[in-house]
Formats: C-alpha cells, structure tokens, sequence
C-alpha cells in the first residue's frame, strides 16, 4: 500500500513540475516536411529561423524522407491521431486533402488569428492551383517551381547559335545538328517524369489533360490527353530516341538527367527551376550554361505555365494554443523577407508580388549565379491562369502519373506503339478515377 | 503408456500462453482482420465512413491484365532466384565442407550477405549494373546495347534475381553446412574406401541425407522471395520498365501507398497471403513426401 501511495504522491509531485515548467517552456506545435537532401536542410534551417525569430512559440520539424512519405506518414498519424498540425504536401496530394476531411482550411486559421497574409499577393497560378473551385485558399503555397529548359550554351555554340531554343522544331533541329556534328553524346536527356511533358507542355499549350476544366469542376471528370498534341509530341520524343539524338537518362541507367546535363554528356533536359542551384553548383566548371522557357510547336499561343512544389496545410483537431503557433509560424514565412529568403537558399520562386518586385529592385536576378531564375517568372505568368492552365485536380493524380510512367517506359523501349500506349495509360487512369469517385460518394470537391 | 505430466494449476498454464497469444494477435491476427475487412470495402484514405462493396475489389483485381502480369512476374522471379540462391549455396557448403585451404574464414565470411539490409544490398546492385556508368557498364562498350536494365525488362528480371539470390545465399548455406556437417563422417570415408570419388558421394549419399535441409529451404526462399523481396525492388528497378519487375508485393505496396487505395492493396494482399500458403501446402504435399528424414 506504501508503495502505491508513494507513486501516487510521485506522480502528482511530476505533473506539478511538468505543468510549472509549461507555463514557461514556450507552446510546441509540430510541423511535417517531405523535401530532402539539400533541400531538407532548407526546410529545417526555416524552422530554425522561426523559432529563434520569437520566444511564444516552438516549431517542432521534422523531415518524413519524400513528399510521398510525408503524405502517408500524415494520413498514418492522422488515424493514430498523432498528426501534426502542420505539414508540408506537394502538388500532386492537394485533392486528398480537400476532400479528406482531416484539415482545417487556411482561410478559416486566418480569420480565426487575424493573419496578416495577403492572399491577393501571391502569383494567381502559385494560388490558384492550391485554392478550391470557389477561389478560396485552403492551404497556404510555399515552396513553388516550374519546370524550364536548361541548354549547354558550349555545345549550342558549336552549331553557330547563342540563344536557347523557343519553339520545340527549333529545338529538335538544334539537337539533331549538335549530334550529327558530334558535339554531344546526347542532345537531350529525359526519364519518364510526367510532369515537364504532359502537365506543363499540356498547360503552355492550353490543352487539357481531363475533362471538367482539369477536373476542377468534380469528381466525374476524365483523362482526354491521348488525343491532345501531346500524343504528337511523345511520337516525336520517340522519333529523337531511334534516331540516337535523345537518350532516357534515370538513375537505373547510370545517370539521372540531371547529372546527365552536368557531367556535359546532354545538351539539353528539361527539368524544374528548383534545381537551378543545384546545376550551377555541380555543373563542370567553366560551362556555359542557361535556361529558356519550354518549347512550344510553333503557332502556338502560349500560355503560363504550372506552378509545382508544395503548399502548407494545417491539421484537424489540435488546440487552439497549437493553432496559434501554426498562424505564427505560417505569418512568418510569407512574410517578404522569408519569401524572399527562400530563392536565395534554393531554386524556389518568390510566391508573392511584394518579394518579386523587391528581389528585381534589388538586382537579385543580375547577380550571375541566379541569372535566368527570372525566366521561371515569365513562364508562370505568361498569361493570367484559365480554366484549364490553373493546374490539375485529379483524385489520386499520384497514381495516374505511375500509370503513364509506366505506358510511357513501354512505348519508348519500343514495347508498344506511343499511341497505344497513352490510350492504354488513359483508359487506366480513368479507372482510377472512377474507384476514387466512389470511394468518395458524395462528397464533391470544395 | 507412461504417466502423463501435466499442470495442476490451470492458471499458471494459461497465464504463460497468454503473452504468446496477445503477440500473436496483436501482430497477426487483428492485422489479418483489418485487411479482410477493408478488402470487402471501400476505405478512404484519411478513414471515416467506408463502405461495404462486397466482392468488388476483388473483381477488380482479377479483371486487370497488369495484376496477372505482376503473379507472372512473381513466380518467374521465386523459381528463379530460389534456383540461383540455393544451388549457388549448395556449391559452397559443398566446398567448405571438403575443408579446402581457408574454409574456416569462408564459413565466417559467407553468412555476411543476409546480414546487409535489402535496401543497401539493392543500392549496391544497382551502382555496379548501372548500364551507363557502373562496372558491368564495360560490356556494352564492347558490345553496344548488350546489358541495359533500365530498358530491358529481362536484364531488370535478371538483376533483382541476382540481388536477391546473392543476399539469400549466406543463409542458405548456413543451413546446407549444418546439414553437411552433421552427416556421420564414418560413412562418408566408408564410401570412400570403397572407391566411390567426390562426386559420386555427392550425388549417391550428401545430398540424399541433405534432403531435409534442401527442403526447409526451399520452402523458406520461396516464401521470402513472395513476400520480402520489396526492398530490392524498389531500390533496384522500381517495378520497371513498364512493369516487367512489378512483383505482386511491390504492386501492393505501390497501390497501397502511393496511390493510397487501401481497399484494393488490402485485397491484394489477402490474395498473395492465399497463395503464399497454398504454395506451402503444395510444397509440403507433393514434395516432402519424397524427403526421408533420418
């Protein structure tokens, strides 16, 4: 009996500390992060800077290994409820959350905390690709890309030209020249990622990629890519890769393609504008080297193109006192100084107006080692987002990608012809959308 | 009949099989549970109000050509790399067991494989039989196109074989050493006074007594190569190229979490947990019956 009686009294003397010692610690919250590598390292040194920017509130990080881990390492905890409150979520995973029920919308946080974000600041196609179908944001854009066409200016001297390629006939004849003259092993290096040539060729050239505006507008809508142009352009891709001009560079073959670019093997890959600091700190030294917007067929009009990366959500089911710290903590990083810091320590884009123009005022984009990030700019906002070039809404869009992956892997290693296979990966993609229609019966996207 | 020995005390008996059954359960069984009760309905990622749809997901499997794909893919590469781990290992118990020069340090030595995780082992792998810049690369400088996984569904299949062979093999030959060093000694050397060479003592009378351990292993790699081959797969080929390495129980996984439909990874894996045992029923009918055991 002593004993029960003493770990009895033990344990009120250790909740007596333990409250004592809250009321001064300051409030934690945590806060999930999928990026890695370098850019994991970006992500901790930001949540680093918030917590020594203040004393009320601690921000816990910690990195999931992937975007993908961190997606289902949330949805995990989330039914131990044991999630955090905030984690980072790529691009690809916004209709889950939408519809998972398991957030609270950004829209709410602010009002609740009289945030000072500014969502009029932001680049309509970074918001726009994160906000609901009635414009509201429900998730707060962070970490944002899009994809470019990095070109070795040596090799494209060899051939007489000192510009990058505009159209995608020009940059076909440009790499057909460079390997007919020997000046490349390969003109261009790609994988089998989906979204440089189907999601942002698809939105340059306005065309969609599934009906329902992109599937914006519900869960019925269905794939329609395999008979856009983009049907064209893979037989095209096809074409360079019988003829020796384009090589499939993944990290099965040997070399990714980006190292593919830096080691001066490829001419050219198109690649997203995150890894722009990447390529200039491992590129050979002394390579000329640049970035232009992707291609277009020529008599295209061309139109902005997608905003990629990551965008913040804020969990179910916390305590106001955690809510606090995710306003804090989510105040802090759009702040301009923060949004601006991001491009300095990445290949990240500015996301509000307010940062950009400060970041051009101050001569950002002239100083050599980020000249051409400004390119990303321009090809984001080329044009103002329609229906269709505002992004993809696609229930378990992840998916979808592996199975284009895969009839894209099949057609180039000449199993199948190119348009039997995007018929195939369309036909697979719309049954998957039908299984997450029903799974999410009745319920319509927000 | 001798007397029986038997617990008194009930409570005693129960209370030291219990924490054995709470594992089992726990681990097992509830796990098991879940996963039939989601493979009958339709589970929405975040949870919250699944529901009944009963045979559908099922059906859903059964009518996908990719699905019968990844069982194809999965046997090939069970036979296969079982062939490879096992026969390989039995070459090399039947080496260290002859005593050759150094075999005490191949005995250490050899073990050291399975003790490496699947997914070093599959990085490994895939550095050296990198087709553009690994070692084996230098075959395709003399004969162009020769080796390219990346590509070639059957260079991928070959290469997560040998993976897996490879890791496979320290375990297997544990075993068949064992097995080799536990045979009576006089009669090996009565067999070979009466003229009988290495090989013949081999065939007629090693591996005979062997049986039983080729046995046990048999049905342990195959298993293993069903349902713990996901490691190297994803590091190695990623179920590429289009799919020729899609084993069902990366397929799951793939399924599972990546696209996150539980319901029909759950399916999935209720189909290769049948499988897996009518294998080792299989196995244990028709093959066991031609083992003798001593």
């Amino acid at each position: 009996m002593t004993a029960r009686r003493l770990s009895v009294l033990s344990a009120l003397a250790f909740g007596l500390i333990s409250t004592s010692a809250l009321a001064q610690a300051p409030i934690k919250f945590d806060y999930w992060y999928g990026l890695t590598g370098q850019l994991g390292d970006v992500m901790a040194e930001h949540c680093k800077r918030f917590n020594a920017s203040q004393s009320k509130f601690e921000a816990v990080c910690a990195g999931q290994g992937g975007y993908d881990k961190a997606e289902q390492n949330t949805i995990a905890a989330f039914r131990a409820k044991q999630h955090p409150t905030i984690v980072q979520i790529y691009d690809a995973g916004t209709v889950n959350f939408l519809l998972s029920g398991a957030i609270k919308p950004a829209t709410e946080l602010v009002k609740e905390f009289n945030m000072k974000v500014d969502w009029k600041d932001y680049f309509e196609g970074v918001s726009n690709y994160y906000a609901t179908s009635k414009g509201e944001m429900w998730s707060f854009p962070y970490n944002s890309s899009t994809a470019l066409l990095y070109f070795n200016k040596d090799h494209f001297a060899k051939i007489g030209k000192t510009e990058g390629p505009k159209t995608v006939e020009e940059w076909f004849a440009d790499i057909r020249k460079i390997k007919a003259g020997g000046h490349a092993a390969c003109g261009f290096g790609f994988d089998f990622d989906t979204w440089m040539p189907l999601e942002q060729f698809s939105a340059i050239h306005n065309l969609p990629i599934a009906s329902r505006n992109n599937g914006y507008d519900g869960l019925d809508a269905e794939l329609v890519f395999n008979k856009t142009k983009f049907a064209d352009y893979m037989k095209d891709w096809k074409k360079l890769l019988d003829e020796g001009v384009a090589s499939i560079q993944t990290s099965q073959t040997g070399k990714t393609i980006l190292q593919a670019f830096t080691d001066g093997s490829c001419s050219t890959v198109l690649s997203s504008v995150a890894n722009h600091g990447v390529v200039a700190s491992t590129i050979k030294p002394g390579t000329n080297w640049g970035v232009v917007m992707l291609p277009v067929y020529e008599g295209t009009q061309r139109h902005n193109s997608l905003v990629g990366g990551a965008s913040l959500w804020v969990m179910a089911g916390k305590s106001k006192d955690e809510y606090a710290g995710a306003a804090a903590f989510l105040d802090f990083i759009a702040s301009a100084p923060e949004v601006k810091w991001m491009p300095n320590a990445t290949g990240y884009i500015p996301i509000t107006k307010t940062a950009f123009n400060q970041m051009t005022a101050e001569g950002f984009y002239k100083d050599p080692k980020y000249a051409g990030r400004e390119i990303a700019m321009q090809s984001l906002t080329f044009t103002p987002p329609n229906e269709i070039t505002r992004g993809i809404r696609l229930g378990n869009f992840t998916s979808i990608r592996a199975e284009v992956r895969s009839e894209l892997e099949a057609a180039f290693t000449g199993k199948k012809d190119v348009q039997t296979a995007l018929n195939d990966a369309v036909a697979r993609g719309n049954q998957i959308l039908r299984r997450f229609e029903q799974t999410f019966k009745g319920k319509t996207l927000p | 009949m001798g007397k029986r020995v038997t617990f008194g005390n009930t409570f005693i008996g129960i209370a030291l099989i219990v924490p054995q059954l709470l594992l089992v359960f726990t681990f097992f069984y509830w796990p098991t549970g879940e996963a039939l009760y989601w493979a009958f309905t339709l589970e929405p990622p975040f949870g919250g109000g699944n529901q009944w749809v009963g045979w559908q997901n099922f059906e859903t499997v059964f009518s996908d050509p990719k699905y019968y794909n990844s069982v194809k893919v999965s046997l090939i590469f069970a036979v296969g790399t079982t062939t490879m781990s096992i026969s390989f290992a039995l070459l090399l118990a039947l080496f260290v067991d002859r005593q050759l020069p150094g075999y005490r340090v191949y005995r250490f030595a050899y073990f050291w494989p399975y003790a490496l995780a699947a997914p070093a082992v599959g990085l490994a792998f895939r550095f050296i039989f990198a087709p553009q810049a690994g070692f084996v690369s230098a075959i395709n400088t003399y004969f162009p196109g020769a080796w390219n996984p990346a590509t070639n569904g059957n260079d991928a299949m070959l290469l997560i074989m040998l993976a897996n062979a490879w890791k496979m093999v320290g375990y297997n030959f544990i075993f068949l050493l064992a097995g080799l060093q536990s045979m009576p000694r006089a009669l090996l050397e009565a067999a070979a006074l009466d003229g009988a060479g290495a090989l013949r003592r081999i065939r007629d009378f090693q591996l005979p007594l062997l049986a039983p351990t080729l046995f046990f292993v048999l049905v342990i790699n195959l298993t293993e190569s069903f349902v713990d081959s996901f490691g190297i797969v994803e590091i190695v080929t990623n179920g590429g190229p289009a799919n020729a390495t899609d084993l069902m129980v990366f397929k799951i996984y793939t399924d599972g979490f990546v696209g996150k439909d539980y319901s029909l990874a759950a399916a999935q894996s209720i189909i290769l947990m049948l499988l897996v045992v009518a294998l080792t029923v299989v196995q244990f009918r028709f093959i066991e019956r031609r083992v003798q055991y001593t």
